[in-house]
């Protein structure tokens, strides 16, 4: 999957989307279920129920910045989302959701070329997205082998399952 | 080949003579640490992935500093599943709750040597790069296979360097360097970056500014924020000897060369919701405050809690403000105690809260309500950090906060008459 074409309905956010608003801090120590019913609430409260499997979310620059939190990636990939794309990530969401499993795509003017609602096609091995509605197409890098190695693998304990 | 501080730190770590920028390498993890809020699920896990016990216990640290005390039934649950987990694996360092808070522990009791490569669940690990050590934060799940192998991958970043130069004038300090920094080149503008920080005006910094400075260096992204090993460092260790090895070679290449002058500098602030939002606190306008906060592992070491005291002494908070100061580990509580500091700020209206994360996260201990304002500190002012997502948080130096929480409005310390301390 994760080196394939991913197809899906955009969810957009603006710029500096914190780890605090992807995984609030009062529910830092909650399971998964309850963790995933406040993804983004402060920002869209629709979000969180209304995403279905295979979204993808569309953001500006320095998405999932703020802490080391783990959840901020895991709470997206368990709600279904297919990618997130961004104008650029913070690092620790990055590793993030490589090591979740949750594939990326770092692609500049990707913000400006798609609205709520559009759908997206990416094409992660290439490192690009198109929005087939206007026509607009954004190119990024490919993410590197190592990263894709442990994508495919379903994430880096899945890796250390398999002895990795 | 001429190398940075970060390419020489992964380059040792990856057993490599030499790395360049952009290079993927697997480095070996001299430490790695996780706290309260992580470790019950690392440590889950890695028996789950039936990944038998850690790599080594003795370069493992546990900290429970978030929840502290343990505000409720949950959490204390949580740490006697850490303290289980730290006795069944045979870690040595382990601190329990109201010890301090890790990043300031780490240092102050000696696990972090120049050249090391230190991994941490949390993102402020950028803070031993004060003291010429690559930390840098990770996931759960990537702690899990650090814990369970010993090494993880790395991508060798870029380097920017800060040069600085001249000295810092009274009542400014290097919250405000760094936090000027965050407002000149953005919350991303270090981004997947190692900041080099160095010059004449480096050698100045003490110990406690420098891990000020790295511990925010995350804050515009930087994966490390490092200051070369010199004789303030050996000073700190209690030991010479660093000098040589732990400094960027000459000639190595940067992303970018800024060159920052200390002297012009004037106290800052970062406005809500994000760091990169700094201006000038004389500029900042009449921003009435409900809350001052003084603490964090940004700024709650015996130095920070000084200067608010100097600022405090004699005088008192106004009022309907709340100021609450937590020191960063129970050696800078005592030491605080001994002087008569916490008997100043007592006296000026502080409460003391237990040296902990408390409010710095928004965990519990000093929350804010709807439409309250509050200057700290700490190194984050997100919507919704510190309770409600409808409340403000202002970051400032130790003394832009006690000067606002003795006038009740965001106040330039430099606007109060000398104190007498
Ligand atoms: S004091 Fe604040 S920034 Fe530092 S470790 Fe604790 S919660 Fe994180």
């Amino acid at each position: 999957m994760s080196d394939g074409a991913i197809r899906g309905r955009v969810w957009k956010f603006g710029h500096d989307v914190s780890t605090d608003l992807l995984s609030p801090g009062q529910y830092a120590l909650d399971p998964v279920e309850v963790r995933m019913l406040h993804v983004l609430e402060s920002v869209d409260p629709r979000f969180a129920s209304e995403v279905a499997a295979g979204d993808v979310v569309v953001a500006g620059h320095n998405f999932g910045c703020g802490s080391s939190r783990e959840t901020a990636a895991e709470n997206l990939k368990v709600l279904g989302v297919a990618c997130v794309a961004a104008e650029s990530l913070s690092r620790l969401f990055m590793r993030n959701a490589i090591a979740v499993g949750l594939p990326v795509l770092i692609a500049g003017g990707i913000h400006q070329a798609f609205s709520a609602g559009d759908e997206i096609e990416i094409d992660l091995a290439a490192g690009t997205a198109r929005n087939p509605a206007t026509g607009a197409y954004c190119r990024g890098e490919p993410l590197p082998e190592e990263m894709r190695r442990i994508l495919n693998a379903g994430g880096i304990l899945e890796v250390l399952r398999h002895g990795g | 080949m001429p190398m940075t501080l970060a390419e020489k730190i992964l380059a040792r770590a990856s057993g490599r003579t030499t790395v360049a920028a952009g290079e993927f390498v697997v480095g070996d993890i001299d430490l790695a640490l996780v706290h309260d809020i992580f470790a019950a699920r690392v440590f889950d896990i890695l028996e789950q992935v039936g990944a038998g016990g850690v790599f080594d216990p003795d370069r493992i640290a546990v900290v429970i500093d978030h929840m502290v005390p343990a505000p409720t039934a949950e959490a204390a649950a949580v740490h006697q599943r850490i303290r289980e987990h730290v006795a069944r694996l045979g870690i040595a360092t382990f601190y329990d709750a109201g010890e301090g808070i890790c990043h300031q522990l780490l240092p102050e009791r000696g696990h972090i040597r120049p050249g090391m490569l230190v991994v941490g669940t949390d993102s402020h690990t950028t803070t031993y790069g004060a003291l010429a050590a690559g930390g840098t934060g990770i996931g759960t799940s990537e702690m899990v296979y650090a814990m369970a192998t010993g090494r993880l991958w790395f991508r060798v970043p870029e380097t920017l360097r800060y040069e600085f130069a001249g000295a810092l004038q009274p009542r400014v300090s290097w919250k405000d360097v760094i936090l000027h920094l965050a407002g000149t080149f953005g919350s991303d503008g270090a981004q997947y970056r190692s900041m080099e920080f160095g010059g004449p005006g480096a050698t100045g910094a003490d110990m406690s500014s420098r891990l000020t400075v790295s511990n925010m260096a995350l804050e515009m992204g930087a994966k490390f924020g490092l200051f070369a090993a010199d004789a303030v460092t050996a000073e700190y260790l209690g030991k010479d000897g660093f000098e040589d090895e732990w400094q960027p070679d000459p000639g190595a290449s940067y992303e970018a060369v800024h060159q920052v002058d200390l002297t012009a500098l004037t106290p800052q602030v970062a406005l809500p919701h994000d760091v990169g939002n700094v201006t000038s606190v004389d500029l900042a306008g009449d921003l009435r405050i409900d809350q001052a906060f003084i603490g964090s592992c940004t700024n709650g070491r015996i130095e920070d809690l000084r200067a608010a005291a100097a600022v405090l002494a004699g005088r008192h908070i106004a009022p309907g403000v709340r100021l609450l100061v937590a020191p960063a580990s129970r050696g800078v509580l005592l030491q605080a105690i001994e002087e008569g500091v916490i008997g100043t700020l007592v006296e000026a209206g502080a409460s003391v809260l237990p040296s902990g994360c408390g409010p710095c996260f928004g965990g519990h201990g000093g929350l804010l309500g709807p439409g309250e304002r509050c200057i700290g500190t700490h190194n984050r002012n997100f919507m919704g950090r510190m309770g409600s997502a409808e409340a403000e948080i202002y970051l400032a130096s130790p003394e832009t906060v006690a000067a606002s929480a003795i006038t009740g409005v965001i106040t330039d310390p430099r606007s109060l008459e000398a104190a007498h301390v």
